[in-house]
């Protein structure tokens, strides 16, 4: 690990050398900029390990781009990230990942169970064929999100709610330890948000981690432990009663929220 | 028509002109996917220069200088679109735009200024191909298909598209599951570890290899029409993209069939004196299979 993550150690070594290879998800230094301005600025994330984590932040913090970086899809300028305490490319078979819904093409020519068979992909290889027990295992993750009976349909004709628990099935497929989601309850009907945050707390019971960028404010006391602030840079970060408070929220929602509504979302926590 | 005269003088133009479409068409499934259908476009064009200057430097019309030839000015291509989107400010389409226009004028006025009268390479060679004339003297009938001599008689250029097309089929093959993840899916292939920027490039440079070979025998009206037309009509046929890529095929074997045909003969049986351009009658027939498609096809869109 010191041969292929000098800064970080030197980084973080002097106070939580054991968060780093125990997490199963550390961030470090992590900076990515698209054009002059950088997107995400030096971010530290250590994720909690059988914890759900929540990624908050106003529009443009830089959430979605956080995870990209985490996963290695967008090139971060420096820093690095650490999964279970090895380099990211060894440890690919442990992570799930779901993209956005409206990152993706809808109208590609492919049907329900195709999509969920691409979480076993990198079983499957090249050239292996799809057997009778990949289908099983694809439709048994599409059958825990309640899309079992659209198997055949083509993607296209799904409802967003529908097409999100597609996408939830396929991270499922990928049958990780880490489970990384952008937005997962972004524009879905109110079934669709339970079904998925029942999938993502028998997640949890397993002892699965589960990082989400979230958009609600008002949902994110009652569906996770700990919280992560962003606004470019880190603002805050650890459990739901002390990180998600009133200050913190001003200090990353800047202007965006009024002060009546952050008292509100943080009285209204349980 | 079935007999020593159509083995001689039609079969090699008909399996030239369908197994180009094929290369093309097959690659051009996962361009129009991905949006990216203009780059058949781009390609056929700015291959041109770099084809004449390979001839310009060996003398002779081989695959390997046609086909380094055209790498090059791929890479020049590509180096100028970054160069001109950044200095000039514009955005990439634009950068392409001109790019590719300004490459194939630079080919025409190569071809123009030097000495190609020794062999088949003009700039109406470079836009309709040369496919009629592409036969084959010494077959003596279906048995010559069997003789080795009459067989290495072959024009070269059915030797070259077939071989393209074999490698056009193995890649797509091969990389079958790694092609449809990262079409859907860019984010979520990269995720998984594909290399997709590498695959990308992969697509497009069996794409670039199809448009050359094919760019010799057949012109780039067809190389245009066929990286589009049957991709996109197949993609009205089905909503599986393992479906897509055979109606892909069917499409473009009958537009290469149909198109010969009616060049050839179609004139004839409305009273005219001359054939005329197989190049220009494939493309045609393939835009109106895809018309049709767009008017009848199951998958159409409501919208």
């Amino acid at each position: 690990m010191k041969d292929a993550m000098p800064e970080l150690v030197a980084e973080a070594g002097q106070q939580i050398p054991d968060a780093v290879s125990h997490s199963p998800l550390a961030i470090r230094g992590m900076t990515v900029s698209y054009g002059e301005e950088p997107a995400i600025f030096s971010i530290d994330l250590t994720a909690e390990p059988g914890a759900m984590t929540a990624i908050i932040g106003p529009n443009g913090a830089g959430k979605s781009t956080l995870l990209k970086a985490a996963l290695g899809i967008v090139r971060p300028l420096s820093g690095a990230a650490m999964v279970f305490g090895k380099p990211l490319s060894k440890q690919r078979a442990h992570i799930a990942y779901m993209p956005q819904r409206a990152s993706v093409d809808w109208d590609f020519p492919t049907t329900v169970i195709d999509v969920a068979l691409m979480g076993l992909s990198r079983e499957l290889g090249l050239l292996r064929p799809v057997r009778a027990r990949h289908k099983a295992r694809a439709l048994a993750c599409l059958d825990r999100v309640g899309m079992a009976e659209f198997a055949d349909r083509q993607i296209g004709q799904l409802s967003g709610g529908q097409q999100q628990r597609v996408f939830l099935a396929r991270a499922l497929a990928q049958d990780a330890e880490l489970y990384l989601l952008d937005e997962p309850f972004a524009g879905v009907d109110a079934a669709t948000e339970r079904a998925i945050i029942d999938v993502l707390k028998q997640l949890r019971a397993e002892g699965k981690t589960v990082v989400a960028v979230h958009h609600d404010l008002s949902t994110v006391s009652e569906y996770f432990e700990n919280v992560f602030l962003i606004n470019r840079r880190r603002i805050a970060e650890g459990p739901v009663g002390t990180a998600f408070t009133a200050e913190n929220l001003q200090e990353a929602y800047g202007g965006r929220l009024a002060a009546g509504q952050i008292e509100q979302l943080v009285l209204g926590r349980a | 028509m079935i007999g020593a005269e159509f083995v001689a003088l039609s079969l090699p133009p008909l399996l030239i002109g369908t197994f180009a479409a094929i290369a093309c068409a097959l690659p051009g499934n996962f361009l129009v996917l991905r949006r990216q259908a203009l780059i058949g476009d781009a390609i056929s064009h700015v291959v041109l220069p770099g084809i004449v200057v390979a001839f310009l430097v060996t003398g002779r019309i081989g695959t390997w200088p046609m086909m380094l030839g055209a790498a090059g000015a791929a890479l020049i291509s590509v180096a100028l679109i970054e160069l001109i989107r950044r200095l000039g400010r514009v955005d990439a389409g634009a950068a392409m735009g001109v790019t590719f226009t300004a490459m194939f004028a630079g080919g025409v006025l190569l071809l123009e200024q030097s000495d190609t009268s020794s062999v088949h390479l003009d700039v109406q060679h470079a836009l309709y191909g040369n496919l009629e004339s592409l036969i084959w003297l010494e077959a003596a009938g279906w048995k010559s298909l069997l003789d080795p001599v009459a067989l290495a008689a072959l024009p070269p250029e059915l030797t070259r598209i077939a071989i393209t097309l074999v490698a056009v089929i193995a890649f797509i093959r091969l990389l079958w599951r790694p092609l449809k993840i990262s079409t859907f899916d860019e984010g979520f292939a990269r995720a998984q570890g594909i290399p997709a920027t590498l695959l990308g490039l992969a697509l497009v440079v069996t794409a670039a290899a199809a448009a050359v070979a094919a760019f010799d025998a057949v012109g780039s009206i067809i190389v245009i029409a066929m990286f589009i037309c049957p991709p996109a009509a197949a993609r009205l046929m089905t909503q599986r993209l393992e479906a897509q890529i055979w109606w892909s095929v069917a499409f473009a074997t009958l537009s290469a069939v149909l198109g010969y045909v009616l060049a050839g003969y179609g004139p004839l049986w409305l009273g005219g004196q001359n054939s005329v351009s197989a190049a220009g009658m494939i493309a045609t027939v393939s835009g109106m299979i895809l018309a049709a498609a767009a008017l009848f096809a199951p998958h159409r869109k409501a919208s």
